[in-house]
């Protein structure tokens, strides 16, 4: 009783102090959580923004506006002894003066061909080609949109803006208008996305030289980068004596995974492209620049696998009479292959959207087929990317979104397989 | 076809290996418990001895065939294509033929050159042809060899092991070989180019000029190497970068490690995650298509010029890019501080915050900072970003809201394009690159070995 009547004033005092003091401690405490969720939020608001972009850019890329055309294919500019000399030029001209008969000077004749890809001539003749009987008839094809009026019909050119600042004229859009009310426009899924190699124009670009060209760079990088790194990684944790020898080998490791990849690239063209004199822009050195660059990943990796198994199987493998090398072989590798598959995809992943190396070593060149093998000059998705980022017409903006929605698709499906097989199989000692 | 040539090996070597074990099975069937080796070993041996010297020689042959035919190729040039040339023009002359070898012709080509491309297409043929017969015949030398060494006493599986032994060996020596091929290179290449221009020039010069002619007949300007601007904008960049992602990331991993329930990693830690997977050249883009003409909007709404390519623009998306990496390695360096330290400092009565900042975040400041520096040598050998987002001319400014350029930049333009290995324009090319990597593996080695002195300490 003494000591609250003898402290009151003071007691209630300090109370008052250290309720204040709890409040500043707590919004501190507050305060801190706060930053923590707004970085959160931050990171997580860009990354969504990033996919939203690229989907918002990207998805008008993934259809392709088609005209409808019948093409007569007279047998005065295409002679059915020499097909593939015939005037094609003359016989879309034939088809649009059909469709349009009131337009007749030179220059309308010209702007009105530019509704029509460039090479719209070639679609003619690969059809005549493929079924030349259709020759002194006619024959109907969807000829791909040329890029403005791809454009103009997915509403990306706005119809309002003044003429002389749009790429498609008044009179354009009404002849376009036109083929519209006879139904000869559609915009089917745009196949030609994956099955097209790259093209000058961007209605006609595709991406499959690209995707065959990372098929294969890929393939290189995993047959040398895997064998090597399991090797390398069984050495250094099962039979390596500890000694500086090894531990600069270790040292060495964990700085490679560390070196910017440009550098790799540069390793590429001075010793693979200059010294050995193999072929620029090919797969194979760019799988083994890939190779190099990813093997001391497989290596960490294989290793971290490697020495989660537990001690107890190789002791009871050597107790039954099994050599070391048995015992490596027939148990402890087997037990780790999970965790080493698990590592080996998302490294290929890592490689396959690997772009600088691939740069240096030329993989950014222009071409318009499919690489027939490893020493063929390739393209791979990501230097396609960076290509077309780099091309000024309008359409390449959503072919480049477009081709990141595939080159991150790949990627998914990859990570997505290595999420699979660490649940699958992974256990636990 | 080396493709083929590889698939011929494999195919050789696996029934090498039928081989080999059934000889060996024979053996047990005959000989009985007197047979050292397991039939398999029997097998692998015969297989080691076919597949292994065919692979040396692929490699050796893929290595020279190049050269070698390009050697060939200077001899046999006519002297009509050559009398009166320089070596860059008889250069062109060189990849002229070699571009009509592979089928490629922009024009039609003149006879001379279609008739050295015959001979040089002739040449590829036989070459690949040969590295086959050749490599097929080293096969069969091997298998009949082999096959003959075995015998129910042989001692194949301490060969088989011993032969595997030094096969990995082989194999964890690559990655010093890489080491040592990245340095010689570079030091190789930059050496070339320091003999043209002063190294002193070099370091200190003010002015970076690199597109000078290949050719005399092209128009370009005189040339000036002072990498001093570059140094700058590849460091503004990275200063940029390491302002946006040090703060959050470093705060995404206080919150991870103190404040979050489970619910809310699962969710951030994928997040981070598919952050992190991104290509760098998807980032690139981003930059070009949203963020540059935001931050030129921005800068315009406050009256102030941006430049298009702004070095604002890439270090922002740098920054971005680099949120997981540095949050994952503050992540695992609070996540070292052991608990008892921790458990201490709430028993205390210490709110999480004030644990957080008095105690973890003091303890786990080493690895931090290694990690900050792990980062930024991250940042500064980024590629694909800058490549995309940031300018091409080097201008000595520190206002974020100019164009700048990078040395990543430089590589990649000088790189791109013609490439003569004898032109200060590709050699400046490794000299930047050799700086590049002396830096980096300055910072990774500093970054290393603090985080591993620091988690000494606690284990």
């Amino acid at each position: 009783m003494t000591e609250t009547t003898y402290s009151g004033s003071d007691a209630a005092d300090r109370g008052n102090d250290m309720a204040a003091r709890r409040k500043r401690r707590d919004a501190a405490n507050r305060r801190l959580q706060y930053y923590g969720i707004g970085a959160i939020s931050f990171a997580i608001g860009l990354l969504a923004l990033l996919f939203a972009s690229l989907i918002v850019s990207g998805y008008t890329a993934f259809t392709q506006t088609h005209v409808r055309i019948d093409f007569p294919i007279s047998a005065t500019h295409v002679k059915p002894d020499a097909i593939d000399q015939g005037n094609y030029r003359l016989v879309v001209r034939d088809a649009l003066a059909d469709l349009f008969p009131d337009v007749t000077s030179p220059a309308d004749v010209r702007s009105l061909g530019q509704i029509l890809t460039n090479n719209t001539q070639f679609f003619v003749r690969d059809a005549v080609l493929a079924d030349p009987s259709v020759i002194g008839r006619s024959v109907t094809l969807e000829i791909p949109a040329s890029d403005p009026f791809d454009q103009l019909n997915k509403g990306v050119i706005d119809r309002n803006v003044p003429e002389n600042q749009r790429r498609v004229t008044d009179r354009q859009i009404g002849w376009f208008d036109q083929l519209v009310a006879q139904d000869r426009v559609t915009a089917p899924f745009n196949w030609a996305l994956f099955t097209a190699p790259n093209s000058r124009f961007p209605e006609l670009a595709g991406l499959s030289g690209a995707i065959v060209g990372s098929a294969l760079t890929l393939l290189v990088c995993f047959v040398l980068s895997f064998p090597i790194g399991i090797a390398a990684a069984i050495y250094l944790e099962e039979f390596a004596p500890k000694n500086r020898w090894t531990d600069l080998i270790e040292v060495n490791i964990n700085n490679l995974a560390a070196v910017p990849s440009i550098v790799f690239g540069l390793l590429g063209l001075a010793v693979f492209l200059n010294l050995m004199g193999l072929p620029r822009s090919a797969p194979l050195v760019g799988g083994m620049v890939l190779a190099l660059m990813t093997l001391p990943t497989m290596i960490i990796v294989t290793r971290a696998a490697l020495k989660a198994v537990p001690p107890s199987i190789r002791e009871a493998g050597l107790g039954m009479g099994a050599s070391k090398h048995q015992v490596i072989m027939h148990h402890v590798l087997p037990l780790a292959m999970p965790g080493i598959l698990t590592g080996t995809i998302i490294g290929m992943a890592h490689a396959l959207g690997e772009t600088a190396p691939l740069l240096l070593i030329g993989m950014n060149a222009f071409i318009t087929s499919e690489p027939g093998g490893i020493t063929d000059a390739a393209t791979a998705l990501p230097t396609q990317v960076f290509i077309w980022a780099d091309s000024p017409e309008r359409g390449f903006v959503a072919r480049t979104a477009a081709g990141i929605l595939v080159l991150l698709g790949f990627l998914i499906i990859m990570n997505g397989l290595a999420v699979w097989l660490r649940q699958r199989l992974e256990r636990t000692w | 076809m080396i493709g083929y040539a590889f698939l011929l090996i494999l195919a050789f070597s696996a029934v090498a290996y039928f081989v080999g074990r059934s000889t060996g099975s024979r053996f047990v069937a005959t000989a009985g418990g007197k047979v050292h080796s397991l039939p398999g070993y029997h097998g692998a041996f015969v297989a080691l001895w076919v597949g292994l010297p065919a692979l040396l020689l692929l490699l050796l042959w893929v290595s020279f065939q190049g050269s070698a035919i390009d050697r060939m190729l200077l001899a046999s040039l006519p002297e009509t294509l050559t009398a009166g040339k320089s070596a860059s023009e008889i250069d062109l002359i060189v990849s002229e033929i070699k571009n009509v070898a592979a089928g490629r012709m922009f024009s039609q080509p003149s006879a001379d050159i279609v008739t050295v491309a015959e001979r040089l297409q002739g040449w590829h043929a036989i070459a690949d042809w040969a590295m086959i017969v050749v490599a097929a015949c080293l096969m069969i030398v091997g298998l009949v060899l082999s096959r003959r060494l075995l015998s129910p006493r042989f001692r194949a599986r301490n060969v088989v092991e011993r032969i595997i032994s030094g096969l990995m060996i082989g194999c964890s020596v690559i990655a010093i070989l890489t080491t040592l091929g990245i340095i010689v290179s570079l030091i190789y290449e930059a050496a070339a180019f320091f003999r043209m221009v002063p190294f002193t020039e070099f370091l200190f010069g003010l002015r970076w000029e690199p597109q000078i002619a290949l050719r005399p007949d092209q128009v370009a300007g005189q040339g000036a190497f002072g990498a001093i601007p570059v140094f700058v904008g590849t460091l503004l960049i990275s200063f940029i970068a390491l302002l946006v992602s040090v703060p959050i990331g470093l705060f995404t991993a206080i919150y991870l490690v103190e404040f979050a329930d489970e619910r809310v990693r699962a969710v951030v830690k994928p997040v981070l995650e598919i952050l992190a997977g991104i290509p760098t050249v998807v980032f690139g883009f981003f930059a070009i298509l949203v963020v540059a003409p935001a931050v030129r909007d921005f800068s315009n709404v406050l009256g102030l010029a941006a430049s298009p390519n702004s070095a604002l623009a890439a270090g922002l998306v740098m920054g971005i890019m680099i949120i997981p990496f540095v949050s994952s390695l503050s992540d695992d360096a609070m996540k070292a501080v052991p608990r008892s330290m921790r458990d201490g400092s709430l028993a205390l009565g210490a709110t999480p915050a004030e644990t957080m900042t008095k105690v973890i975040l003091p303890a786990a400041l080493p690895g931090i900072v290694g990690g900050i520096l792990l980062a930024a040598s991250r940042a500064i050998g980024e590629t694909m970003i800058v490549a995309m987002a940031a300018g091409l001319i080097a201008s000595l400014t520190i206002n974020p809201l100019d164009s700048v350029t990078t040395v990543t930049v430089q590589i990649v333009t000088l790189l791109t394009g013609d490439t003569e290995f004898d032109s200060p324009k590709t050699l400046a090319a490794f000299a930047l690159g050799l700086v590049l990597f002396l830096v980096t593996l300055t910072l990774n080695i500093i970054a290393l070995q603090i985080v591993r002195r620091y988690r000494e300490q606690y284990d």
